[in-house]
């Protein structure tokens, strides 16, 4: 049977087929849906959204350790979280085969930063596979484990965007059923990297690596298309697919098993044509190693390593590396148009925060979630960004430095329980003064709508403890803890300037519902009466794409309407209701 | 080149406006009438209101799922202005098929004056930014059928007949695509947009 299948429900269907038996992760584009595919398969896999990714790394691998059969899900960044286990897992080596899923995000399509996973995989001395369409990530996901298995080690699958998130056509094939004891088998030099096991562990990764190149060299993951002579071009993943619209008559190595490297493969595809171009997206790592082995090529000369490729930036180093102009776009249609980048829904809880932020002089140190897009204007209320659980510790860094202004940290739900907890433990145990919101939406909202510890729902949509924030917060040792209604801007500002106003740290928890998740408007829709409006644009500093306002006085599109009532709170001359939309 | 025989397909609008399903037609219909097919989209942080473009490609072989600027075969457009923004990625006799729909983005509404304006003739820039153009409000159209959020479908009736697809694809693409109860609905809005001229 053949479907039309993303990259990540590709992923997922390979990770059912390999007889998988357990699966985590933590959601983050573009790598969520893969987990979000694999829970349909409930009944075969037990597969959960674990609090960070070093936690969903850990239990994959201790499953694995156990014998099962195991993947763990995650975008780039998150395999910076989850970097410690993998480093040593490495050593330790697994029994069931287990496979880290990174999706990466070249063009940072909703990322932070736009690292290239593959440095991971020299990094940790493990194997790594690059699909190039659905039937690839399918195929290579189910090629991962094996090889995992056969030389007991870690393996990445690397996706990206344009894979994870491109449809095409997939066959899919039965699940392998695996019969086998699962239990970790007693063996401390096996299993336990003190120094002097630790020491033998290493030489078996260096050994290990040898024995994965000639695996490479073999595998059907690598090929050689032999077209015409003149040009080679080296490449992997997406880059693959424009490659063969830019250069048709090129002769291509396509490595989908790409580390460690094919060194024959590449000597014998070298040695075949006249001219080599390494055609790969992000860090030039193939250009590197090629480089290395005493082979002359080209790569980042021509082909761009800033943002993600495409068929017509190639058709540009296509015509640079010819010495001809390359064609450029009429976008003569598109000039002076406004911009038209993401913002807070309407009806978004955190634009009551952002905007009561709004009138005090604070610094506000965020994080990472929906609630990044609280940066930009009119609300323009965040003042930095690191990283997921960076909006707590950082603030406490502001504060110790001496910032002349009261600090206040940023943190959604998810994130809270992601890594905000050890820093509000930071906070109390080393006497800071910051202001702490978590912006409780009750989801993860930016990739999705996922549950979290949070929410009372596991990932197979079962029943179960919905773990307090405010208890954390009060666990934690902080005393000055409140939950308010973001909707009610009196209340949140009441909240926020007595914190504003104490010595200690506080902890306050906005919390509300996403109206996006829970499909429905927050209240009535509002409309402006034109008459009682006196232009004073007080409403246009929600930010609220629902207000439009083109000229005269504002008008709210009652088609995107969140209901949510903020822009009457605000309004100092009524004009402002429901009754005015009937 | 190879793309010759590729056909070539985007969707441009603002997150939230039903882009994704009406391109998941346009890929599903293609698969049905047997072809190899590949499709793109926005999700994460892109979609919260933005400017979004989905792509569908289809044929006898389709390589990169994005795409590329200036081969699609049709350019359906959600809202008005997004349709100039992601003009460039029309073939030279390419069909742009554009609701008369306008989004307002908030850079416009809450940046103090002097900045980006909404632009007021949209209708004519249109009309030089698309030699083969179809302009309708598809919104109203939905609306009139009852449900405003199949102005998607209705767009994508009147895109439809720039497209070599048979009937029988469509309509098997939409009835795999929605849910039964909004079947009906959405069959409708088909047929009434692609009798637009």
């Amino acid at each position: 049977m053949r479907e039309l299948m993303s990259g990540n429900e590709a992923i997922a269907r390979g990770a059912y087929e390999a007889g998988v038996t357990v699966a985590t992760g933590y959601p983050g584009t573009p790598s969520t849906e893969i987990l979000e595919n694999v829970a349909r398969y409930k009944s075969d896999i037990y597969s959960e959204w674990s609090p960070n990714e070093k936690v969903a790394f850990e239990v994959a691998a201790g499953a694995s350790c156990a014998g099962a059969r195991s993947i763990v899900t995650m975008k780039h960044v998150g395999l910076n979280v989850a970097a410690d286990p993998l480093m040593t897992l490495s050593y330790i080596g697994v029994e069931g085969g287990f496979v880290v899923c990174v999706a990466d995000d070249p063009g940072m399509h909703s990322s932070q930063n736009e690292q290239d996973t593959r440095q991971y995989a020299r990094f940790a001395k493990v194997p790594i596979f690059e699909p190039a369409d659905s039937q690839e990530a399918k195929d290579f996901l189910m090629l991962a484990m094996d090889v995992s298995e056969k030389y007991q080690t870690p393996a990445i699958l690397r996706s990206t965007t344009r894979v994870s998130h491109s449809r095409s056509l997939v066959d899919l094939g039965e699940r392998t059923v695996l019969e086998r004891e699962i239990g970790i088998e007693k063996n401390p030099p096996r299993f336990v990297p003190i120094p002097v096991w630790g020491r033998v562990m290493k030489q078996k990764v260096a050994d290990r690596l040898g024995f994965l190149a000639e695996e490479a060299e073999n595998s059907e993951a690598n090929r050689i298309e032999r077209r015409e002579k003149s040009l080679g071009i080296v490449t992997a993943s997406m880059a693959y697919q424009y490659v063969r619209e830019v250069w048709p008559e090129a002769s291509v190595l396509k490595l989908g098993f790409s580390y460690p490297f094919p060194d024959g493969l590449i000597r014998e595809f070298a040695d075949g044509v006249d001219r080599l171009l390494v055609v790969e997206e992000l860090d030039d790592f193939i250009e590197e190693h090629v480089r290395s082995l005493g082979i002359e090529c080209q790569g980042r000369k021509f082909v761009p390593g800033v943002g993600e490729l495409s068929v017509t930036r190639l058709r540009g180093s296509r015509a640079m590396m010819e010495g001809r102009e390359p064609k450029t776009l009429d976008q003569r249609f598109a000039e002076g148009l406004p911009a038209r980048p993401p913002v807070l829904c309407p009806g978004c809880p955190h634009r009551g925060v952002f905007y009561t932020l709004g009138k005090h002089d604070v610094v506000v140190s965020g994080d990472i979630g929906c609630y990044s897009l609280g940066a930009f204007k009119p609300l323009d209320r965040m003042d930095i960004i690191l990283c997921m659980g960076g909006g707590v510790s950082m603030a406490h860094g502001f504060d110790k430095a001496g910032d002349r202004r009261k600090v206040v940290g940023v943190v959604g739900d998810s994130t809270f329980f992601h890594s905000g907890i050890t820093g509000l433990i930071d906070i109390v145990y080393n006497r800071g003064s910051s202001t702490i919101i978590v912006l409780d939406n009750r989801t993860t909202a930016m990739t999705g709508h996922q549950d979290h510890p949070g929410t009372g729902r596991t990932l197979g949509g079962d029943a179960t403890k919905a773990i307090s924030i405010q208890d954390i917060g009060r666990a934690c040792g902080i005393e000055r803890v409140a939950t308010v209604n973001p909707y009610d801007l009196e209340a949140t500002e009441r909240a926020i300037s007595e914190d504003m106003n104490s010595k200690e740290p506080s902890l306050i928890v906005s919390l509300a519902p996403c109206p996006l998740r829970e499909r429905r408007r927050v209240g009535p829709v509002r409309a402006i009466d034109s008459d009682l409006c006196k232009g004073c644009k007080r409403c246009l500093k929600l930010g609220c794409p629902a207000i439009e306002f083109d000229g005269e006085v504002p008008k709210i599109n009652m088609h995107l309407c969140g209901g949510c009532g903020l822009c009457e709170e605000v309004c100092p001359h009524d004009a402002i209701s429901s009754e005015e939309a009937e | 080149m190879s793309n010759v025989k590729t056909t070539s397909v985007v969707f441009v609008g603002v997150g939230g406006q039903g882009i994704l399903l009406a391109s998941t037609i346009v890929a599903r219909a293609a698969m049905l009438s047997g072809h190899q097919v590949k499709t793109n989209e926005v999700h994460g942080m892109a979609q919260r209101g933005g400017s979004v473009i989905a792509h569908v490609r289809y044929g006898s072989e389709v390589f990169s799922p994005t795409v590329p600027e200036g081969t699609a075969t049709v350019l359906g457009a959600l809202e008005q202005i997004e349709a100039l923004r992601y003009a460039h990625y029309i073939a030279p006799d390419g069909l742009a098929v554009v609701s008369a729909t306008s989004v307002v983005p908030v850079t416009v509404s809450s940046v103090s004056s002097g900045a980006a304006t909404y632009p007021e003739d949209v209708a004519d820039r249109l009309k030089r930014a698309f030699p083969r153009l179809v302009y309708f409000d598809a919104g109203k159209m939905a609306l009139e059928l009852g449900n405003i959020r199949a102005a998607n479908i209705v767009l994508l009736g009147a895109l439809s007949r720039g497209l070599a697809l048979p009937e029988e694809a469509w309509v098997g693409a939409i009835a795999s695509s929605v849910k039964e109860k909004q079947r009906d609905l959405n069959l409708r809005a088909f047929e009434i947009g692609r009798s637009v001229r």
